[in-house]
């Protein structure tokens, strides 16, 4: 074994001191043995780098100086702000501090929330049917689908959260009773009363994010081999089966990020019901700001709680497009919190080791068993270096 | 690998084995099917006996999956009538009319005929026993615990039993299909089509696939099988149709069509595969 690790290696260092390594090794072959020459002849073409890492030899990973450079950089301009963050008295922390839990921000949070969840629910809804209108066989289903889209594209979300706040001024009163006649014998509304300032928003939010949560949806099913309608239809798979166990989940990929995206859009998209003077949380912020002029300080309040809000929602779509990926990939790379837990357990048997090999064998009482084991493995060792 | 003990010892021997059949009859009469104006089935008329097994060869575009599709209704035909044990899969006769079934009834009467596809497509996002006992439940056949069970006696059958959980991504093409064929089993159906089961195998997978068809012939199962293996056609089938260009230009027993073709067309095709 060693008889040929040594020339071996003799000849890689020389090949790789060598101006022109070709002739050198070439040169040094002729005095070793026919087996390691051909070793040395491919180790003198392939160069010292892409070579082999074998007998005992050091190798210098590559110094990446540019990737050093730019990450010096971004160091100090993330420290730098860091530093003006924490010393410059005009961010006024204080006041942050005093207005983050504010009754009235807290309760600016929570109508922000409610028509979050409220327009995210019904406009997914609605968009997963007209999504389905739109790819229905049926030509007015499809068409009438295609004008509900093309209408709450087209109309900014600002006139139609007026519109509905002001339909009394069209129709006074809403009902129930004889089709085709203002006639409502069976009940009557005074609309003003049925569409409050959070009716008109909700339903405002609700109708033109259906429209944008449609053709997202419709690009999920698109997204659907045809072969797995094929093979659903020829298993006689009844309609709603198809549709929610087969193509729904398998869209569900496509769709999420763009879903989330949405959802993540909305949070910060209520704002526009000020229009209506609801007080959500930027309605609510500014409100402040206006009477007490702490402008900044203000603002940073709204911005952190919109953060916190995309930070939660941001992990919640990892987890859910976890969850669709199943079977996409042979296996799911592991979670944060899973790498986190898996790297502590090694740094805790890490320790154990450390811990028993530290520790002196009681001089006492040697056990059998660890005289046997440790016999073992010198003996292994002592063949491995013969 | 299980799938080996269904391999017969000898060819011959498992046909002399084989079980009779009741059902399973499958009638294709004068039927005619385009595609605007191309023409891929012109008045193709066949009768597959109960039990029988009959190899569909030819050129691709010759209409051989579109006939196998037509028998599921997966393909609806312009001219003609394909009947399973009498009836129609898309259709109700009365008198001199057929009416137009409704989706969920074809969707009931299709279960009588498995279809096997080329390509597996087996459900990516359920795992191999899932994949299985999607159907049987959905039919309200079985309690998904019935279907659990049944699931894995058929996985066991095609040699998978320790590959329930997997996800079809994570097994071979050959272990794909053949879960795909025992999800068809599932429904217990008269008829099993198989359109090209082996044609997207890499080609020492191709064994374990038709190992599983084999024992599926041997079973007595109504099998019609579109396929490009020349050489397992000869062995399994108890007739080979040979169709060009929509038309089926000549059918027999394999030894009559494979080695006595009386056709130009069916010698030309062979002398290409062979």
């Amino acid at each position: 074994m060693s008889r040929i690790v040594a020339p071996r290696s003799e000849t890689t260092a020389h090949a790789a001191g060598a101006a022109t390594p070709a002739t050198d090794a070439d040169a040094t072959t002729d005095d070793t043995t026919s087996a390691s020459s051909a070793t040395a002849d491919a180790v003198a073409k392939s160069g010292p780098a892409g070579g082999r890492l074998d007998a005992g030899l050091r190798v210098v990973p590559v110094k990446h100086w540019g990737r050093w450079v730019l990450s010096a950089i971004v160091a100090f301009v993330i420290l730098q702000f860091l530093w003006s963050l924490a010393t410059n008295p005009q961010w006024q922390w204080d006041v942050f501090a005093e207005y983050f839990f504010a009754p009235s921000v807290i309760n600016g949070l929570w109508l922000t929330l409610g028509l979050t969840v409220v327009a995210g629910v019904a406009g997914f809804v609605l968009g997963a049917v007209l999504a389905v209108f739109r790819l229905s066989k049926s030509p007015l289903l499809g068409a009438a689908a295609w004008w509900y889209i093309w209408f709450f594209r087209s109309v900014p979300l600002v006139v139609q959260i007026l519109v509905w706040y002001n339909l009394g001024y069209l129709y006074p009163t809403l009902g129930l009773g004889t089709p085709f006649t203002t006639d409502f014998w069976i009940v009557e509304f005074p609309t003003t009363t049925l569409i409050s300032a959070f009716a008109a928003a909700a339903i405002g939010l609700s109708l033109h994010q259906a429209a944008y949560s449609a053709e997202i949806i419709r690009a999920g099913i698109l997204s659907v081999d045809q072969g797995q309608l094929e093979a659903a239809g020829a298993l006689g798979l009844p309609r709603s089966i198809r549709f929610f166990r087969i193509t729904l989940p398998q869209a569900a990929r496509a769709i999420v990020p763009n879903a989330f995206n949405e959802i993540i859009g909305l949070v910060k998209g209520t704002s526009v019901v000020f229009i209506v003077a609801l007080p959500e949380l930027f309605y609510t912020v500014q409100v402040i700001y206006n009477r007490n002029q702490r402008v900044i300080p203000l603002l940073l309040v709204a911005v952190v709680w919109y953060a916190l809000i995309t930070t939660v929602l941001s992990i919640a779509q990892y987890y859910v497009e976890r969850r669709y990926a199943r079977g996409s990939v042979r296996e799911l790379p592991p979670t944060p919190v899973q790498r986190a837990r898996r790297w502590g357990a090694e740094q805790w048997n890490r320790l154990g080791d450390a811990h028993t090999a530290a520790a002196p064998p009681p001089p006492a009482q040697p056990e059998p068993v660890v005289t046997a084991a440790a016999a073992a493995s010198d003996q292994y060792r002592t063949g491995g270096a013969a | 690998m299980t799938s080996t003990t269904l391999t017969p010892s000898f060819d011959e021997q498992y046909v002399a084995t084989r079980k009779v059949a009741t059902v399973g009859r499958v009638e294709i009469s004068d039927v005619t099917k385009s595609y605007g104006a191309n023409t891929v089935l012109r008045d193709v008329s066949l009768t597959i006996e109960p039990g029988q097994v009959v190899a569909l060869i030819g050129p691709s575009g010759s209409g051989k999956s579109t006939l196998l599709r037509a028998i599921n209704h997966l393909e609806t035909v312009d001219r003609g009538s394909i009947t399973v044990d009498g009836r129609y899969i898309g259709y109700e006769r009365k008198g001199d009319t057929l009416h137009e079934l409704r989706e969920a009834e074809i969707l009931r009467r299709r279960t009588q005929v498995g279809l096997v596809f080329q390509n597996f497509n087996l459900f990516p996002h359920l795992t191999a026993i899932e994949n299985i006992i999607e159907a049987p439940v959905a039919h309200k056949r079985l309690t998904r615990d019935d279907a659990r069970a049944l699931a894995e006696g058929l996985l066991a059958r095609v040699g998978l039993a320790d590959k329930a959980d997997h996800y079809p991504r994570q097994l071979s093409g050959g272990q794909q299909q053949r879960v795909a064929i025992a999800r068809a089993l599932a429904l217990s159906p008269k008829v099993l089509l198989f359109d090209e089961p082996t044609s997207a195998l890499d080609p020492e997978l191709v064994g374990e696939v038709l190992d599983v068809i084999r024992g599926l012939a041997r079973d007595g199962t109504t099998l019609v099988i579109v396929t490009h293996e020349i050489g397992f056609a000869r062995e399994v089938a108890d007739r080979i149709v040979f169709l060009d260009h929509g038309e089926i230009v000549e059918q027999g027993t394999p030894g009559q069509v494979l080695r006595n073709a009386r056709h130009r067309r069916t010698r030309d095709f062979l002398a290409k595969v062979l």
